[in-house]
């Protein structure tokens, strides 16, 4: 998605520099969302304030909300059809493969060292045994780096 | 009254997941383990349209889940209930941006929340492999014998095989091969 975000918005129409999408694409990863919807939201809003902002958003979904709403009608159609049936129980098998290897490439790119691995254990296992919510885990994660980072600055301070 | 459910709970996806791609399984996992709008088995075949159509997958996720749970409007409105937390965030923080991205606090939070959410994702990623590889009900009835058929297994060896021997193949290409196989071998 990048980089045809990259060639659109500023080989093609200069709207806003290479360093501006590289800067976007940063802050859309440590805002909440989809990185790519994230991304598009701030280019729309450097042109043309909130009303562009909305603009982009709604045309970076539009394809996809058209192509896979399209796909679903047709899925549901065939959902009894035996050969789709034992097709989708072999394409979850590659889909298990794909996430599998998406999350070890998160895991190299995302935990560092002795205290991330055992927050991604933590988090794993409260999940998995104890079906804690993504919503308080991820809550507790923002709340931790919070307290973390105000006690380090008060014993700097101190 | 589900169109509701589904405007909240797409609100709440986009609002919590962060680091975007596989960010928001685990709140479909929840999703179908708390109303039960579609199994495991579909969140997988969801999984795999995403990772064979262009577009982010956080919104054709959302798309799929809305059309399969409501129709068409409930895929236009599950799509826009998900973008719209990071669009306000974005607007209300836009002019600070930069001095948002360097915040220790911002950085310090990001810095705990990466390995929570590959957790999180591995954890959902536990469902994927329910819901293709492993029967969970054979798994928790100690049937050893029919946890998992040997097609099955030979089947996600070789697309390993396939995937670890060529990295840059599209997706869409092992779901293919994948397709293929369930029909062949009656998966």
């Amino acid at each position: 998605m990048l980089p045809m975000l990259q060639r659109e918005v500023v080989d093609k129409h200069g709207w806003v520099t290479q360093e501006d999408v590289l800067d976007c694409y940063a802050i859309g990863q440590c805002t909440p969302g989809v990185i790519a919807v994230n991304t598009a939201t701030f280019v729309g809003y450097r042109q043309k304030g909130a009303l562009g902002g909305l603009v982009a958003t709604l045309g970076v979904i539009t394809p996809s909300v058209i192509i896979i709403t399209l796909i679903a009608l047709l899925l549901r159609g065939f959902a009894s059809n035996p050969f789709v049936v034992h097709a989708f129980a072999g394409i979850r098998i590659a889909v298990a493969v794909l996430s599998l290897m998406a999350v070890i490439k998160l895991y190299k790119s995302g935990v560092k060292g002795a205290a991330g691995n055992a927050l991604m254990a933590l988090s794993f296992l409260l999940r998995v045994f104890f079906s804690v919510s993504p919503v308080l885990l991820v809550l507790a994660a923002v709340i931790l780096g919070i307290i973390l980072e105000w006690v380090k600055g008060r014993r700097k301070a101190a | 009254m589900t169109i509701l459910l589904l405007i909240l709970e797409f609100f709440k996806t986009g609002l919590f997941s962060v680091g975007g791609g596989l960010a928001t399984l685990p709140f479909l996992y929840q999703m179908s383990e708390k109303y039960g709008w579609f199994t495991g088995e579909d969140v997988a075949n969801m999984l795999a349209v995403s990772e064979s159509t262009p577009g982010p997958i956080g919104v054709n996720m959302a798309t799929f889940t809305g059309v399969t749970v409501s129709g068409v409007l409930g895929g236009v409105i599950a799509t826009l209930a998900l973008v719209t937390p990071s669009f306000l965030i974005i607007l209300i923080i836009a002019k600070a941006l930069q001095h948002f991205r360097e915040n220790r606090f911002v950085q310090s939070s990001l810095s705990m929340l990466r390995p929570v959410s590959v957790g999180l994702i591995a954890a959902a990623v536990i469902s994927v492999f329910t819901a293709s590889l492993i029967s969970k009900d054979a798994l928790f009835a100690g049937e050893w014998g029919s946890i998992t058929s040997w097609g099955a297994v030979a089947s996600f060896a070789v697309l390993l095989c396939i995937y670890l021997k060529w990295k840059k193949l599209h997706p869409v290409v092992l779901v293919a091969i994948g397709a293929v196989a369930g029909i062949v071998l009656q998966l």
